[in-house]
């Protein structure tokens, strides 16, 4: 497999298209960036096709000793794959996103994005500790700048809070790693997953891993940062930001806190619980008081990432698998539905649900992705939100009733400020004259959404494709798990296999 | 150990002071007229001695072979790493300030002949195996930087700044005086190796009243806290170029000098100082952060900034092993990249007129009127910020890990949760350029020579310096090596 530096060249590719926009005209340089990203999908999808299901755990591996202290390496199993896609994927629809409504800057604008096309790539593929660390940290230059360039009002404060947040969790992060190389002695990653770290440290380390992917995640209560970075962030910004950028938080979990720090793991998973449950709870129900459609979209993102923690520490196949699913669903669901915000926001220019009303009748088209795309967020079977969230919870029933239960709640709740969204936005009466006259969905934007739309599908119908390539990776990780897994208080066992046969055909006879 | 061994040993001394008694004979007959020649001439200066200095880099010297003077001064890779970080500030701050002097009508022919004599001082003082050679090179480098900060003899601003930095600096000389009157009397010797046997038993009260006080006095002199002080005054009140050489090679000087000293002669009694350095390291880190925040001007913000990265190198001191020496001097040398570029970003603040503009309010909106500019102070900040992958994280992740390495785990977690303060007004300045509307103050034309040092500092600290991490790795171990060797 190895021989063609690939994933080197999907780095090189949006890398070099990034410098070169900064000196193109707006026009040029949103050509290029669009060509650069989906050049960057079609290699992907070359790594797909050649990415050998059940070969080796690493797969096109590279490696150069050009630094001191690290190196870089490159190489990705089945769950990098899967997030690699879903960023290419993304890209060159964030790009379409922002053709026309971004105006200014738009040289600075693509180059910013496709900055942060190559750094998470970069996140996933890396197999050098410090290298991850410096892709996973590198990324907040061009989001402050996104953010605090093209966004909203309080365009400022929101990139702030966004660089200062994520920046604290990050370099508590970084001090533990430096102990772990210190200790282990490699910085290679796969390496450092077999290691076994003494428990005792485990605890400290896990906590400042903890610390940084908690608020990249984000969890309860430090998702306050991503609620006031979303409403701020243009469209395009949003879609990466709910797409990949929360991606790199459940990421981080899955490869470094999880292997790495099996049994601290174990010790930490009723604070995972706790705040997942709360998360969901409490984040939904500020979701069904939202007026503002990015802001309840952000808070579903937060509810969502909860139910993908709570999968993760469930320390079992279904709800790591689980997890993973939810985690790619909600790329392209979120990512669907802040594009929804976008096409009226770009009309109307106000994300007051208020504003909006009986869209189902001017903009038909339009209705009926949203409604796809709500249907996937709630969980709809068929979509993709389903088969993740049912695993996830599956896999939490076998360890705690309780943390399934109230998660299971906030599934309820987010059906309920879901379709309450939907129900002001597309049905009702044409309150508002503005928001009547406006046009459906144009060629542009149809090229965006339908394969979104038929991605989610595809997931839903057929999620065997996204959990082949992955089997192996996170059987592996519940192999690793296995000795600090915790005991379930459920204890599904197999039914009775009755005797009384004769009773039952008896019983069924009486009718 | 004859005598043409140790004038071998000099050579770039020699050149240096030979090369400085010719340009002020020259200065003197020639006047100001002549400056430019001077400037030139001085540059070749250092860079001859900086030729002269890189064999004993490269090839590694350390070891009895390297002590001149009867170990009164020392040759040696440490000493010639921090002499080429010494003499290629110095030739920056050079080539820098006739594009400044002469709008002013300032450029005096002094001028480049200070800065050779300031380098010579610095030189002696990083090479120092005695404390009286120490103190040569501190005071000849000090009263040509007193000279030099009051250079703009028209601005008050500039006249303050020398007599504040003259006052404070004798103080601080003074306090270093006593202190190593205080290790004379109690180890009997001046020469570092003395010492270093001397106190390798049970230390005696007096002596660590010694190494406390030669502490405050060498903490002043790198500005570290709490004596830290006079720093934004200077900065702020010097001629920018002069505040370029101040934050570069007097800094480099001093740091060398402090590492001489804590880990060569009083290297046997690290507990002594071990806890003192990580206060003052911790205390620089945050104070310089947090200072910074309410800055209004560039050159005070650049101040703090000083302050806060002086604490960081601090870190890789307390470490006391040779990793964290090679630590330190790594970042030395991505600080000086940085601080060059930075002040000389500085330099290319102009409004219409030419005049220099020191304000933050005014940078509004640059990254609009002057892209490259803005482009190059946005990498020189998130570098200061110690973001990845720009260079200066390297620096910062080098001293941590020599840290962590060493079993300081609670000073690695607080040093880096406290960085996160110092971003903060880092970002401050981003945010003015690239978030506000323009300003449209900042429209003078820029010399040449700055527009090549910008580049060349905002290329060695982009990700592209990553690929220097083996070599100059290579090169800070060895001067570390050499530091430890001699010990």
């Amino acid at each position: 497999m190895s021989g063609f530096p690939i994933l080197s060249l999907m780095l090189a590719v949006p890398l070099a298209a990034a410098l070169a926009c900064l000196f193109l005209e707006a026009k040029a340089a949103r050509t290029l960036a669009l060509a650069a990203t989906l050049v960057d999908f079609a290699l992907g999808v070359v790594l797909w096709l050649n990415f050998d299901v059940g070969g080796a755990q690493w797969q096109f591996t590279e490696r150069l000793e050009i630094f001191s202290g690290f190196s870089w390496a490159l190489g990705i199993d089945g769950i990098a794959l899967l997030l690699i896609m879903l960023s290419v994927f993304l890209m060159p629809i964030c790009i379409g996103a922002s053709w026309n409504s971004i105006e200014k800057r738009v040289g600075e604008y693509m180059a910013a994005f496709l900055l942060v096309e190559t750094l998470m790539i970069g996140v996933f593929a890396a197999q050098d500790i410090f290298l991850f660390y410096m892709f996973f940290e590198a990324g907040l230059i061009p989001m402050y700048l996104i953010i605090g360039i093209w966004g909203g009002a309080d365009r400022i404060y929101a990139s702030y809070k966004f660089f200062l947040y994520t920046l604290l969790g990050s370099v508590l992060m970084l001090v533990a790693m430096l102990w772990m190389v210190h200790t282990a002695g490699t910085t290679d990653v796969p390496t450092l997953m077999a290691y076994d770290f003494d428990p005792q440290v485990q605890t400290w380390l896990w906590l400042a891993f903890f610390a940084s992917f908690a608020v990249k995640m984000p969890m309860w209560p430090v998702h306050t940062w991503l609620p006031a970075a979303h409403v701020q962030a243009p469209t395009a910004g949003s879609v990466i930001l709910a797409g990949v950028l929360l991606k790199m938080g459940g990421y981080g979990f899955i490869r470094f806190s999880l292997p790495m720090f099996p049994e601290a793991s174990a010790y930490f998973a009723p604070l995972v619980w706790g705040l997942s449950m709360a998360a969901v709870v409490i984040t939904s129900l500020i979701a069904l008081v939202q007026s503002d459609m990015k802001k309840l979209i952000a808070y579903s993102s937060v509810a969502h990432m909860a139910i993908v923690t709570i999968g993760l520490f469930a320390f079992n196949v279904q709800g790591l698998e689980g997890s993973m699913l939810v985690m790619l669903s909600h790329g392209l669901v979120s990512g669907a539905l802040f594009l929804c915000v976008g096409v009226i926001y770009d009309r109307l220019h106000t994300r007051e649900i208020s504003r909006y009303g009986g869209l189902a009748i001017n903009m038909p088209r339009y209705a009926l992705f949203f409604l796809l795309f709500t249907m996937a967020s709630i969980g709809l079977p068929g979509t993709s939100g389903f088969v993740g969230e049912f695993l996830s919870l599956g896999g939490i029933y076998q360890v705690s009733t309780w943390a399934a239960l109230i998660c299971t709640t906030g599934i309820i709740l987010g059906a309920a400020y879901m379709l309450y969204l939907y129900r002001r936005v597309a049905f009702g009466d044409q309150k508002n004259a503005d928001a009547a006259a406006m046009a459906d969905l144009d060629a542009r934007e149809l090229l965006m959404v339908v394969p979104l739309g038929l991605a989610v599908l595809w997931m839903g119908v057929y999620p065997e494709s996204f959990i082949a390539p992955m089997r192996a990776d996170i059987a592996a990780l519940d192999a690793r798990l296995a000795r600090a897994k915790p005991a379930g208080d459920s204890a599904p066992t197999n039914g009775k296999a009755k005797p009384a046969h004769h009773e039952e055909a008896a019983h069924g006879g009486s009718h | 150990m004859d005598w043409s061994h140790s004038l071998r040993l000099i050579a770039p001394e020699e050149t240096l002071s030979i090369a400085g008694l010719i340009l002020l004979l020259v200065a003197a007959w020639g006047g100001d007229k002549a400056s430019r020649l001077i400037s030139i001439l001085a540059v070749a200066a250092l860079v001859a001695a900086m030729a002269l200095v890189a064999p004993a880099l490269c090839g590694g010297a350390m070891g009895p072979d390297t002590s001149a003077f009867f170990g009164q001064y020392r040759a040696d890779a440490f000493a010639s790493y921090a002499k080429i970080l010494i003499y290629l500030s110095a030739a920056a701050s050079l080539v820098i300030a006739p594009a400044f002097f002469e709008r002013l009508g300032a450029m005096r022919a002094e001028y480049p002949v200070l800065v050779v004599f300031a380098a010579l001082g610095m030189g002696i003082m990083v090479s120092a195996g005695d404390l009286l050679t120490l103190y040569i090179g501190l005071e000849m480098n000090s009263l040509a930087a007193y000279v030099l900060a009051a250079f703009l003899r028209t601005d008050g601003r500039s006249a303050e700044a020398g007599l504040k930095y003259f006052v404070l600096g004798a103080l601080a000389s003074g306090i270093l005086l006593f202190g190593m009157s205080l290790t004379y009397g109690f180890t009997g010797t001046t020469s570092f190796d003395g010492i270093s046997a001397a106190l390798s038993g049970e230390l005696s009260a007096g002596a660590l009243f010694g190494i406390v006080f030669m502490l405050a006095g060498l903490a002043f002199k790198i500005s570290a806290v709490p004596f830290h002080m006079w720093t934004p005054d200077v900065y702020e009140g010097a001629p920018t170029p002069v505040t370029t050489f101040f934050a570069t090679a007097p800094k480099v000087a001093a740091m060398g000098l402090t590492m001489r000293v804590l880990l060569d002669a009083f290297g046997e009694q690290v507990q002594a100082w071990q806890q003192i350095i990580v206060f003052v390291a911790l205390a620089s880190i945050v104070v310089g952060a947090l200072g910074a925040i309410g800055q209004k001007n560039i050159k005070r913000l650049m101040a703090y900034s000083s302050i806060n990265n002086v604490g960081f190198m601090l870190v890789g001191l307390a470490a006391a092993n040779p990793q964290g020496a090679a630590a330190m001097l790594f970042y030395l040398a991505i600080y000086v990249a940085m601080t060059l570029g930075g002040f000389v970003a500085i330099l290319m603040l102009k409004d219409a007129e030419g005049n220099a503009v020191e304000d933050i309010a005014t940078l509004a909106g640059l990254s609009r009127t002057r892209p490259a500019l803005a482009l190059g102070i946005a990498i020189v900040m998130f570098s200061l910020a110690g973001i990845p992958p720009l260079f200066g994280f390297w620096g910062k992740f080098l001293v941590f890990q020599a840290a962590v390495d060493a079993g300081m785990m609670p000073l690695a977690a607080i040093g880096f949760a406290a960085s996160v303060i110092g971003a903060f007004y880092y970002l401050k300045v981003v945010k003015v350029m690239y978030f506000d509307e323009p300003a449209d103050v900042v429209t003078g034309e820029s010399d040449v020579w700055h527009k090549a040092i910008l580049a060349v500092s905002c290329v060695f600290i982009s990700p592209l310096g990553y690929l220097l991490t083996k070599w100059l790795g290579g090169l800070s171990g060895t001067a570390a090596t050499a530091l430890f060797f001699a010990s």
